[in-house]
């Protein structure tokens, strides 16, 4: 820990509910989500928190979830958070965006809406023929640009969805995309447990790549694109979250602070909760936020390495998941004794793709059951 | 790329510009980032309203700061900030 005092976050992630109509299998919600269904803050602890990271000099706020919209105070949490001057993100799969709904946020100042694009049914090989999915993304793509919003869609790609690309690539054309992420999911959470299956082969994706460099060749600055190969498949990690504590604040659905998406799971540390705690505390002081702030808690390779200011050794959590000690190197670096857990996995991977429908018995789907189940929650 | 000078310009609608007291800085907020900006930028950036054009920010300017020979440095930032697209020109 470095004796300076941080730099405020800049970037907070409001998880204002973990409650989700979708239950997709590549959820990065952690897996005993359902334990906070009786502790979510209210509209007014949420606004304090915001101030309070408002204060410490963030500019950025997603509003996110589980599915944000679930709540029925998100048009207030838009326009409170307007008014303190955030660029005020809302990440949705767009279930639950009506009219009534978009003209509020939009009247509240909302700047951005992401809308998040998944195969999450139980009807796997469905998606793309899901006249559901389609029209309700078609409803809400119109909507989006009468708002006068730019069409950002983020979709997830994996071993069974990834040969689709063409499809969901024109699919983006047809709602006039501006900007398209195709992100392969990243295996934390319910993403781990369905790493086997969501895991595309090499193949999968340079034909992935290939079809998204004809589209982009095509359409140029009309829809731009991204494209995001699994880390796993790289021999450098990641810098991950740009440093722990370093920019980046999340907040979950009770109120529990954290450096990242996924930090709950890791053993030895005690999450401070806005509830009892001043952002400002949490973000400068707590034990939690300064574990793993700069660089003296690193061991080998780490510690010696020319790059550890550029990737900080890549992701505690996937350090700790992988290995059990989250002081390692992420095991994605080539540097790591571990590495070779990456490698096996990524092999594993380069297997004939089986197809969907036998695929889909094995898959572990996100939901309040199987959530309960593994937090040992009574239902 | 030559930005004209006689048009109206305004802040693309994806861009948001503010005074950031916590960084003492004006920034630029867009969708998942933030530019933060020297005092400079942020002069000329404060006068793109959407009706002033880059003559209008260059005398406007000259008048704040009588003396400064200013005009060929609010030329390249305005152009350095259409190609980058912060700016529309009506």
């Amino acid at each position: 820990m470095s004796n300076s005092k941080p730099t405020g976050p800049l970037w907070v992630n409001a998880e204002i509910t973990y409650k989700c109509p979708l239950h997709c299998v590549f959820c990065y919600n952690p897996l005993d989500y359902t334990s906070t269904y009786d502790s979510e803050l209210s509209t007014q602890e949420w606004i304090n928190a915001f101030r309070q990271a408002r204060k410490l000099g963030a500019v950025q706020l997603g509003i996110s979830g589980g599915e944000p919209l679930v709540r029925k105070d998100v048009e207030e949490l838009v326009s409170e958070a307007s008014k303190m001057g955030y660029y005020v993100n809302l990440i949705t799969s767009g279930i639950g965006l009506t009219e009534e709904r978009i003209a509020a946020f939009k009247e509240g100042g909302l700047d951005q809406i992401q809308l998040s694009f998944q195969d999450s049914t139980k009807e796997l090989n469905d998606f793309l023929s899901s006249t559901k999915t389609f029209e309700l993304k078609q409803k809400v793509a119109k909507l989006i640009k009468k708002y006068d919003y730019p069409m950002v869609l983020n979709v997830v790609l994996h071993r069974q969805n990834i040969d689709h690309i063409e499809q969901i690539l024109e699919m983006a054309e047809a709602m006039e995309a501006d900007h398209v992420e195709l992100a392969n999911s990243q295996y934390y959470a319910w993403a781990l447990k369905n790493r086997e299956y969501l895991m595309p082969s090499r193949e999968q994706l340079e034909r992935a790549e290939a079809v998204t460099n004809r589209f982009r060749e095509r359409l140029g600055s009309k829809m731009k694109l991204y494209f995001v190969v699994p880390d796993y498949y790289a021999d450098r990690p990641k810098a991950c979250m740009n440093g722990w504590g370093s920019v980046f604040l999340n907040l979950a659905p009770d109120g529990l602070a954290l450096p990242c998406h996924e930090a709950r799971m890791l053993p030895g540390l005690e999450f401070p909760n806005v509830r009892d705690h001043d952002v400002e505390w949490i973000w400068n002081d707590s034990p939690a936020f300064n574990a793993y702030r700069g660089d003296s808690w690193m061991k080998e390779p780490c510690k010696s390495c020319d790059e550890k200011g550029k990737d900080f050794g890549g992701c505690r959590c996937q350090a700790y998941m992988l290995t059990g000690d989250a002081t390692n190197a992420d095991p994605v670096c080539a540097k790591s004794t571990h590495h070779g857990l990456i490698t096996q996995e990524v092999e594993k991977a380069q297997n004939t793709v089986v197809c969907a429908d036998e695929v889909k018995p094995l898959l572990f789907y996100r939901d309040d059951k199987n959530s309960r189940k593994l937090g040992n929650i009574p239902s | 790329m030559s930005l004209a000078k006689n048009k109206a310009i305004s802040l693309h609608r994806q861009f948001k510009f503010q005074w950031e007291p916590a960084q003492e800085k004006y920034v630029l907020l867009y969708p998942e980032g933030l530019v933060k900006l020297d005092e400079s930028a942020g002069h000329i950036l404060k006068r793109v309203n959407g009706k002033n054009s880059v003559e209008d920010i260059i005398k406007d300017l000259e008048q704040a700061f009588p003396g400064a020979d200013l005009r060929q440095d609010v030329i390249v930032f305005l152009e350095h900030a259409h190609e980058k697209g912060w700016i529309d020109v009506e």
